[in-house]
């Protein structure tokens, strides 16, 4: 097991570090300068900015001095938020996006498994069309669709929450939901998929034959194997609302990193990009890492490989 | 408890956790706010920097302007206006050329005296070659200020400003500039305090921590009180400002709120009393409302033209081009915020100041002139590009515009859109045809928006390889004229030189839609939309 774990973090190390260099060099030569702006810089103001920042020294040169960097978990400076180290602004704006993720996936899950479930059960009768065709709807409506009519309809004309902002607990609900419908409509058809997969299967026809009443076939048996799909489906769903969350955050103004994430892209604010996407490079490598881990923990025949 | 149970539990607890963890910083509604004296305002994006001289954008200078103060402050009604802030009374020499001012009696927010010393330190800072400040050169007004920037001299006291006593500060300027007064307004001029820049690491360090809350010390009404990144920046009443008496508001709350359609519906909501900007979609909709306000701006909405291409470096060509825009269908079918279509290049808005007003929508002269340039009814004209950045506004104009040329001159154009650094790199190398552009003006005199088409030795803002003696030289005489009407007679020539040449063609002049909470008074029409917050207050 020691030795399977050290394998998996030593192969993990080169895929940072590959995505730290392709991303590094891409950046730096994607066309565009951070200092830029409709009033152009005096040359001279420019020189001194791109010393300030060492973006005068040649590429290699600095990438050696960012992976030196990075070494002490030094992510640089923000180009455009002066002063800011992008170490503190992930501190601060990566909880707000964990937060939102982690409602939004309670939201997803409270709405998504009960509807696929539901469908399944009674399929091809109504109550399996309206969710399924709702679910349709819920994925081709893009969230800066759904989101603005949230916003209208339970902010500005009923009055219950506010259209933007993070100060209070209530401020979490609209952009939860917004994100959360999203992955709600996906998890409902698959645990409908996965369900009517199941609930075909031998064993639910003896257990139908014993004369098990429905509610504990569905619930008991049948949801153990249908609910598969949604479970390996759940780490990649949770990587997508923390990192991209970006429209929900810009339609409620949330203060998530994930503002920072396509903010430091337009503004070419070099360091910005780096230190994000390092960010969540690290942490999508690292919950694979988790997952692979467990599944090994869980399968004896993985053990071995 | 079976294992379900305690899952529940566990669920429950931690989403509790989730819920709670948020609670604790409920911001009041609008009319609560109104009731406790403090101003939700919609302020646009995040600010760069919030330091005087490292500032860069408008929502930086707003929130500037709530903490510090300068020589002179933002006037009430007019920005052409002098407003006295620190400075009491001041009188000039020598043709405008030498100014002293008398400081009064003002506290920086720390109780420390503000004394001359603090400016003349604040200068030295800005033109501290390391600390790279955007706008250094609008200090060159004053003499050797460049050569010390440039590091010609190394001696800052060579630098036409001097501190005679506590209260009384002296500049020596390069030449006469009767338009001193509203360049002082400009955040560059602003003091800053020099024990807290020198304590958070010295006059010329970037990336120093002063501007943080705690630790911002200024001159102005208001200090810092929070600042949360992309979601707000509270600042309060400060006590200790000069004219605290006449302070109505206790706080201020700056949502950067970036996105327009997101910012109106925080303003339909009761969460804002004032917006950044209304979405022209929503212009329609709020037209006669109460909250409806649509202010002139001076900005010029215009296309640049790359004059060594041919063939739009035929001066009869780039002519023909703009006699063959009917600007007023482009604000009134296309635009439709309530924009002027330009007749000139400076906006309106600059008393005394009265250029030549040249362009017009004339089908027949353009026909002809393209006629004479070798291009009868277009024929051989080769295809050229429009560029724009990707923004739905520009492309409209564009496709506008393209049509009009096509049906007037019998000409076509190409539509390139490239994202907006892409786009800006583009602009500077010259690889483009024609360009749009927008130039913001910054001070109250013309020379704001009749820089960028002089050329300077090496150094051209213009990036359309347009250069002409000439307008140089008128210029330059402006920049020496002992009174504003002489300075503004040059200019007015100077800028009939470049509205005949036409390195850019220029098409409307801005308005700012925005939407305000009628209890809000002293938010006045401001061509620079600079605001001083002393003058705010709700009235019901």
């Amino acid at each position: 097991m020691l030795s399977f774990i050290l394998n998996r973090l030593l192969q993990a190390i080169p895929t940072v570090w590959a995505i730290i260099t392709i991303t590094f060099f891409l950046v730096m030569t994607a066309p565009g300068d951070p200092f830029s702006a409709e009033r152009e810089m005096r040359e001279e103001t420019r020189q001194q900015l791109a010393a300030h920042y060492g973006l005068d020294k040649p590429l290699l040169v600095q990438y050696g001095l960012y992976l030196k960097n990075l070494a002490t978990f030094d992510l640089g400076l923000s180009f455009k938020q002066e002063g800011r180290r992008i170490n503190d602004i992930i501190v601060e704006s990566f909880p707000v996006s964990l937060e939102l993720g982690l409602l939004a996936m309670t939201v997803a899950l409270l709405v998504g498994v009960p509807a696929g479930i539901l469908a399944a059960s009674r399929k091809n009768t109504v109550l399996d069309y309206a969710p399924m065709s709702t679910a349709m709807v819920g994925i081709c409506m893009p969230t800066f669709v759904i989101g603005p009519i949230l916003g209208l309809v339970f902010g500005v004309w009923l009055g219950w929450f506010n259209v933007a902002g993070w100060f209070s607990w209530e401020d979490r609900v609209l952009p939860a939901v917004t994100l959360g419908l999203a992955y709600a409509a996906y998890i409902a058809r698959l645990t409908r998929a996965g369900m009517l997969e199941t609930l075909g299967l031998d064993y639910i026809r003896t257990a139908k034959a014993k004369g098990l009443p429905e509610k504990t076939i569905v619930f008991k048996h049948a949801l153990r194997g249908g609910i598969m799909p949604v479970v390996s489906y759940l780490g990649p769903a949770m990587a997508g609302m923390i990192s991209g969350s970006f429209v929900v955050e810009t339609v409620f103004q949330v203060p998530g990193l994930g503002r920072h994430f396509i903010d430091g892209a337009l503004n070419r604010d070099y360091f910005m990009i780096l230190g994000t996407t390092i960010f969540y490079a690290t942490l999508i490598v690292g919950a694979n890492l988790l997952v692979d881990l467990v599944h090994t923990a869980l399968d004896p025949k993985l053990r071995k490989a | 408890m079976t294992y379900t149970d305690r899952f529940k539990l566990v669920s429950l607890a931690f989403l509790g956790a989730i819920l709670l963890s948020g609670c604790g910083g409920g911001i009041p509604n609008a009319d609560e706010a109104a009731e406790q004296g403090i101003l939700l305002i919609g302020n646009g994006a995040e600010p760069e920097s919030i330091d005087p001289h490292l500032f860069t954008g408008h929502p930086d200078a707003t929130i500037i302007a709530s903490l510090t103060e300068g020589l002179i402050a933002y006037h009430e009604f007019d920005d052409s206006l002098p407003e006295p802030g620190i400075a009491e009374s001041w009188e000039s020499h020598d043709n405008a050329q030498r100014w002293i001012f008398h400081l009064r009696d003002a506290q920086w927010s720390n109780g420390a005296p503000v004394v001359a010393d603090d400016f003349v330190y604040s200068f030295k800072r800005v033109l501290s070659k390391a600390l790279a400040s955007e706008f250094a050169s609008m200090l060159y007004l004053m003499k050797n200020a460049r050569a010390y920037h440039t590091g010609e001299i190394d001696d800052f006291s060579q630098v036409g400003v001097k501190a005679v006593d506590d209260k009384t500060l002296e500049f020596n300027l390069e030449g006469p500039s009767p338009h001193f007064l509203s360049v002082l307004t400009h955040p560059t001029w602003y003091p800053v305090h020099q024990d807290t820049i020198e304590s958070f690491g010295g006059i010329d360090n970037r990336i120093s921590q002063w501007t943080r809350p705690g630790n911002y010390v200024g001159t102005g009404p208001f200090v810092l009180e929070e600042w949360v990144t992309n979601q707000i920046i509270k600042v309060r009443k400060n006590p200790l400002y000069w004219d605290a008496d006449n302070v109505a508001l206790e706080g201020i709350y700056f949502f950067p709120i970036s996105d327009l359609h997101t910012e109106n519906r925080s303003f339909e909501n009761g969460q804002l009393h004032l917006t950044k900007e209304l979405p022209s979609d929503l212009i329609d909709k709020y037209k006669g409302e109460p909250t409806y306000r649509n202010d002139p701006a001076i900005i010029v909405y215009y296309y640049m033209i790359n004059t060594t291409r041919p063939p739009l470096d035929d001066v009869r060509v780039r002519q023909a081009l703009s006699l063959a825009l009917d600007r007023r269908s482009i604000t009134d079918d296309v635009v439709r915020r309530g924009e002027t279509p330009a007749t000139g290049y400076t906006p309106p808005g600059f008393t005394n100041y009265d250029p030549p007003t040249p362009l017009r929508y004339d089908p027949d002269k353009a026909r002809e002139l393209l006629a004479e340039a070798g291009f009868p009814n277009g024929e051989g004209f080769p295809l050229k590009q429009i560029l724009f950045n990707n923004h739905s506004g520009h492309q409209a104009i564009a496709e506008a515009i393209q049509q009009m040329w096509k049906e007037t001159l019998n000409i076509d154009v190409e539509l390139f859109n490239q994202e907006w650094k892409v786009y800006l790199d583009t602009r500077n190398r010259m690889d483009y045809d024609i360009a749009r552009a927008g130039w913001v003006g910054d001070f109250m005199d013309p020379d704001t928006f009749l820089q960028i088409w002089i050329t300077e030795e090496n150094d051209s803002l213009n990036d359309t390889g347009w250069s002409n003696p000439e307008y140089d030289s008128l210029l330059r005489k402006g920049y020496q004229a002992n009174s504003i009407e002489e300075r503004y007679r040059n200019f007015e020539i100077a800028e009939g030189i470049m509205l005949e040449e036409l390195p850019c063609i220029p098409i409307y002049w801005y308005r700012r839609p925005f939407l305000i909470d009628p209890r809000l008074k002293g938010w006045n029409p401001k061509q620079l939309d600079a605001h001083h917050f002393k003058f705010l207050r709700f009235e019901n």
